[in-house]
């Protein structure tokens, strides 16, 4: 591929890399303005009450405090469907996750909100409001929730049950379910059948930096927000929903941002620092504790489900059932759809029924986390997999191979497979030499799982102006999680024909650039790359009327190669051309906006070796690898590095990752002491081994890489585990006391 | 209410005084009073590594010490570990190995893995892990960060032998 | 955060007059555990104390008659004193378990014991190791075995006024061997699910006295006097260090948390025990 690409595929130094290593970089809470005040917010200590009355008395008169608010503060503006790019929302439940009004759903749920010009100012006076409570019973988990009498968390809720309102006042916000082929008549066909129930706890991203927001509502009567986010769009809309303001009447300049995986597309302080921002006339910044991200931000959904698989002795999958019940938290979406979706996404199996229920709990109202809902689902499937390819004595890989999706292959949920590289992942596993290398040792074992995630499209928008001295800067929207300017300025460059370096990427504000969707979806090298492409088409095509004009020829009659204009013995560089712009028409600016849709996605799979130690339970993962359809890596560095950050995060959920909570409702564990995410010394190196199955929907057969990483490595240690001591663990996390319980419970 | 306490330092080499109050933490006064905004806070609790500075050399957390323990102590800080504009081998391998994603937990990497090789200039890949333990990166699993350590300390090796 | 005084007092008698001063004084060594307790409110101070310009607080001193460590010596220097290593392996290794690194730059030993956690680290080792506390008061000092130090989660037994001065650890007897092991499910930043400091005297392959202690199974760090009792005398093979482990099992006070189940951590004391003992004998014969 080297030879067919000069730019993709190399491993250039990311532009934004000097100020990221000298301290320079931008993030959220570095941002200062002259005039600052410190916001900081009130958190209800119950998981569910009703507010009978906030007093703020104390609070105002506290020394150095300027503005206390709560949800009275916002405009009563009337419910409403909004659309943020992630479907259709409640404005209701996007504000009223913002600041509680009525009714406090869960532990952490913001209820009002100080500025003052000193943070400990603010800090004490936060304690002085007064909020009378009456506490509610709570339900902390999906099953709770969905029993008969269960506190009820949305009284105005009514369940929609496959796709119909109904009058029902539950806690299931939807039952949907996906059929395909005869369930019954595929399980009677089944020579061996495995079924097991799981559940998974809550989980959190945990990324590094916290959430962080600072506003200022100007005389112009403009709201200007600088925040850390992944979608600047998705702030600037979403801030405007609640605030009842047109969307242009907010600008938001997003900064460097600290890590996302999805928990950084809601919006949890930009509204309330612009109401502050309102009452004081000064910019007021928010910047959450590491206890306001546990209790007060998305986690994942912890889940039960039950899942069953059947098989002929041949090992042909004839029919597969789920029932996957998650917890939304606060407010629906509790990203069953994707699981749904997902779960069986991996095989190409005649009859299959699904059963979804999102369900609030009294937790905080969950966010994306890196291939939402798939892990979780995955964690069922390919266990049960591996418990199959057993019980038919097959290779567990063999048997993955007999069974994968390919091409051609219908979901339940409906949409047919284009070109995938499921089968091109699973053969990769099997030829590593990671697969037939001996284990070494007693209580040792190997598991292997395979995953899937999709690959959005969505808007994405690109201009590109070129310098005279030949260099181009390249403008777009999308926040820059992981190197993310790099891999979109290597498509222009290959386009134009120039070294990477000479293009200048930069991230800029809602003012500055078009709309632009979320750094999601596993998108952003994929669809703003595209955009990049195309713009640097457009770039390209105008240059040609300019050799054109210099050489007076027609346009179509010059070609450019390599940033080599030429027509006829004419030839010029793209460099050269670059000089003589001001007179061949003025400057050139190329543009670009593209909204792809259903494309192809990702797959997954790793291998994993552990060792448990029989006496304490603790699991050491000694060797993993990583295997994965990167379509096209465009920066193999970067597609290295999501696929390694994605495992380990798979990693840290499997083995001991969750919200340890109290039966009230409190999460004890709400520091990064007792939320344990695998430090440097509880790893190995992670190997990756890249596959290159080209997406036919995009230009140069990008497949978005972000996410599908994540989905394996639950399954993949549990299948690990039970080849180190023979138990199958069907509860996460899956950590030393749960290990060695379920060691005694075998004896 | 006392007034403030005036501190005077040395940072990244700078004699350099400012006032705080006893209960602002060291991180609190590099990052708001002096504008370093190079060092991160991600827990305000000495648990994830990203506001480690070098005080007197040592690796300590800044949001675990008071802005008045500075007193007559040497501060370092990402922002005084190139010299000039010639980046420390730590941050051009950083960026050659690919090893940061978002980059929040770079600097707090940068100056505790400076610490463990300017005093130990071959440590094992064991050692490494064990030393940056107190550092939490999220993005990379850590592989990366790993290997731009080993890379940084072969070139140091090489540097100090020329 | 509360506002609060500082002082950094360079004597003793500065000190304990502050501490003598009214309102609440805290002292400040590592800042590790007081700074985040100020900061979520879980302790308040009118003033906050930094002992570390006062010289005893901040000496090694190692001699004939053991080793005396000041309160506020952190953990870098412990692990970092070549004879400290030599002569207190286990002591040094201790050191280099709390916290991580940046941790082990501010924190001490000193600070571990007064912060009087249950699952500190360091205690347990102590106390298998015969350690005793130097303290310091407005009526002169007084010395307090290790194991007597603590009195609850949080709590320790020094009066108001008082303040730790050192710590002092016997001469290694020849033949010795002691050892902490822990249980965290990370690696490294973790609070012990349990842990057990053992020390062992051995003569001609039979353990002469034994001394176990256990942290995180009971509201203070645990000295199993017992354990040791069986050991003295006995063959340091498996099925007595075994049976000692079972008696730690036994006499552990655990609770149920989310650092693990109480019957879990019954079994790490058991588990932990033996294994700690294991080393200590190791390292016992390694010195004969």
């Amino acid at each position: 591929m080297s030879t067919q690409y000069s730019v993709i595929g190399t491993r250039p130094v990311r532009h934004d890399g000097a100020d990221k290593v000298t301290g320079r970089a931008i993030y959220g809470a570095d941002f200062q303005m002259a005039g600052l005040l410190h916001g900081v917010i009130l958190r209800s200590p119950h998981a569910h009450a009703r507010i009978l009355s906030i007093d703020t008395s104390k609070a105002k008169a506290y020394p150095g405090v300027q503005a206390v608010v709560t949800a009275d503060d916002f405009p009563e503006a009337p419910d409403k469907m909004v659309d943020l790019g992630e479907g259709e929302t409640p404005l209701s439940h996007i504000r009223g996750n913002v600041l509680a009004k009525g009714k406090a759903l869960y532990r952490g749920h913001a209820v009002a909100a100080v500025a003052a010009a000193s943070l400990h100012d603010a800090e004490e006076a936060v304690k002085l409001i007064d909020v009378q409570y009456e506490v509610l019973p709570c339900a902390l988990t999906a099953p709770d929730a969905m029993k008969d009498g269960a506190p009820i968390l949305h009284e105005s809720m009514r369940t929609k049950e496959l796709g119909q309102k109904t009058d029902r006042v539950s806690n299931v916000a939807e039952h949907f379910r996906h059929v395909l082929g005869d369930i019954g008549a595929g399980f009677a066909e089944a020579e061996a059948v495995v079924e097991r129930e799981f559940n998974t706890s809550t989980v959190h991203q945990g990324y590094i930096e916290p959430h962080a927001a600072t506003a200022l509502w100007n005389n112009d009567g403009r709201v200007l927000v600088w925040c850390s986010t992944q979608g600047s769009f998705v702030v600037r809309d979403a801030t405007a929903c609640v605030l009842d303001i047109p969307v242009s009447q907010v600008k938001v300049t997003p900064t460097e941002i600290g890590g996302g995986f999805g928990g950084k597309i809601p919006v949890y302080l930009e509204p309330v620092a612009a109401i502050l921002s309102k009452q004081t006339g000064r910019p007021v910044k928010i910047v959450m504790t590491r206890r306001d991200v546990f209790e007060g931000t998305g986690p994942t959904p912890g889940c039960y489900m039950k899942v069953k698989i059947g098989a002929r002795k041949d090992g042909t999958i004839t029919a597969a059932q789920a029932y996957l019940a998650f917890e939304a938290g606060a407010y629906p979406g509790a990203m069953v759809g994707p699981a749904g979706m997902t779960v069986f996404a991996a095989y190409d199996i005649p009859n299959v029924t699904i059963d979804g229920y999102d369900v609030v709990v009294n937790k905080p109202s969950t966010a994306a986390y890196r291939a939402p809902g798939a892990p979780n689902a995955a964690f069922a499937t390919e266990t049960l997999i591996d418990e199959l390819a057993e019980k038919l004595g097959m290779d567990p890989i063999d048997f993955r191979l007999k069974n994968a999706a390919k091409e051609g292959t219908r979901r339940a949920d409906g949409p047919k497979f284009r070109k995938i590289g499921c089968v091109e992942v699973l053969q990769a596993m099997k030829a590593h030499p990671h697969y037939s290398a001996p284990l070494g040792g007693p209580n040792r074992g190997r598991g292997v799982a395979i995953g899937f995630w999709f690959n959005v499209g969505l808007q994405s928008s690109c201009t590109i102006a070129v310098n005279t001295d030949g260099h181009v800067n390249l403008v777009e929207g999308s926040t820059d999680i992981g190197g993310t300017r790099t891999s979109i300025a290597m498509q222009a460059a290959e386009v134009l024909g120039i070294p990477v370096e000479q293009v200048q990427p930069v991230v800029e504000d809602t003012d500055a650039v078009g709309y632009t969707a979320v750094t999601g979806g596993s998108r952003t090298t994929f669809a703003t790359g595209w955009a990049a492409y195309e713009a640097a088409q457009d770039v390209v095509r105008q240059m040609k009327e300019r050799a054109a004009k210099l050489w007076a020829i027609e346009p179509a009659a010059v070609q450019a190669e390599r940033g080599v204009f030429s027509s006829n013995g004419h030839s010029i560089t793209f460099k050269d051309l670059a000089t003589k712009l001001a007179t061949t028409g003025g400057p050139v600016v190329g543009r670009a906006t593209v909204n792809p849709r259903g494309v192809g996605g990702s797959f997954a799979g790793c291998i994993a070796d552990v060792e448990v130690d029989p006496e304490t339970g603790k699991t050491t993962v000694l060797r993993f690898t990583s295997v994965q359809d990167a379509g096209r890596a465009i920066h193999p560095s970067y597609v290295e590095g999501q696929m390694q950050g994605g495992s380990v995060q798979g990693i840290g959920w499997a083995l001991n990752e969750e919200y340890w909570m109290n039966p009230q409702g409190t999460m004890v564990n709400s520091s990064l002491l007792d939320y344990r995410m695998p430090t440097a010394l509880d790893l190995p190196m992670i190997e990756t081994k890249i596959v290159e199955v080209p997406n036919p929907g995009h230009p140069f057969g990008v497949r978005g890489v972000g996410e599908a990483n994540i989905v394996p490595p639950l399954a993949g240690l549990a299948n690990a585990i039970y080849h180190a001591i023979g138990v199958r663990m069907n509860r996460l996390p899956m950590n030393p006391p749960a290990i060695l319980q379920a060691l005694w419970d075998k004896k | 209410m006392p007034g403030k306490v005036h501190i005077h330092t040395l940072i990244n080499n700078q004699p350099t005084d400012f006032l705080c109050e006893p209960r602002q933490s060291l991180l609190e006064c590099l990052r708001d009073t002096l504008n370093l905004t190079g060092t991160k806070e991600g827990c305000n609790d000495g648990n994830c590594g990203a506001c480690t500075v070098l005080m007197d050399g040592r690796p300590v957390t800044s949001c675990l010490v008071l802005g008045v323990e500075a007193q007559d102590a040497a501060i370092t800080t990402i922002e005084g570990v190139a010299k000039g504009n010639t980046l420390h081998p730590l941050q051009q391998s950083f960026l050659e190995n690919a090893a940061l994603q978002c980059g929040i937990c770079t600097p707090g990497f940068i100056l505790a893995a400076k610490a463990l090789l300017d005093q130990e200039p071959d440590p094992s890949e064991e050692r490494i892990r064990f030393y940056l333990a107190n550092n939490l990166c999220r993005c990379t699993g850590y592989d990366k960060i790993i290997r731009a350590v080993q890379d940084a300390a072969a070139r140091m090796r090489e540097e100090a032998r020329a | 955060m509360k506002w609060f005084d500082y002082a950094a007092p360079k004597t003793m008698a500065e000190a304990t007059g502050l501490l003598a001063g009214g309102g609440s004084a805290h002292l400040l060594a590592g800042g590790t555990d007081l700074i985040v307790q100020l900061r979520t409110g879980r302790k308040l101070a009118d003033v906050v104390v930094d002992v570390k310009k006062i010289p005893e607080l901040n000496e090694i001193r190692l001699n004939s008659g053991g080793l005396t460590l000041g309160a506020s010596v952190p953990c870098y220097r412990i692990y970092g004193d070549k004879d400290v290593r030599r002569a207190y392996p286990a002591l040094a290794e201790v050191a280099n378990l709390i916290g991580g690194t940046q941790i082990q730059g501010r924190a001490s030993i000193g600070g571990n014991l007064c912060n009087a956690a249950p699952s500190a680290d360091a205690i347990p080792l102590l106390i298998a190791m015969s350690a005793r506390c130097r303290v310091a008061g407005p009526g002169g000092t007084r010395e307090i075995a290790v194991e007597d130090f603590c009195v609850a989660p949080g709590k320790n037994c020094l009066a108001p006024g008082e303040l730790l001065v050192s710590i002092s650890i016997p001469a290694p007897k020849p033949g010795s061997g002691a050892h902490y092991l822990r249980f965290i499910p990370r690696n490294e930043m973790d609070i012990a699910v349990a842990g057990v400091g053992a020390w062992v005297e051995m003569s001609n392959g039979t353990i002469r006295s034994a001394r176990v202690a256990l942290a995180s199974v009971a509201p203070t760090p645990l000295f199993v006097r017992e354990a040791g009792e069986f050991l003295a005398g006995r063959e340091a093979n498996e099925d007595n260090l075994r049976q000692a482990g079972e008696m730690a099992r036994v006499l552990a006070k655990p609770i149920t948390d989310m650092r693990g189940p109480a019957e879990y951590r019954r079994q790490l004391c058991a588990v932990l025990t033996r294994r700690a003992l294991e080393a200590a004998v190791a390292q016992a014969k390694g010195t004969n």
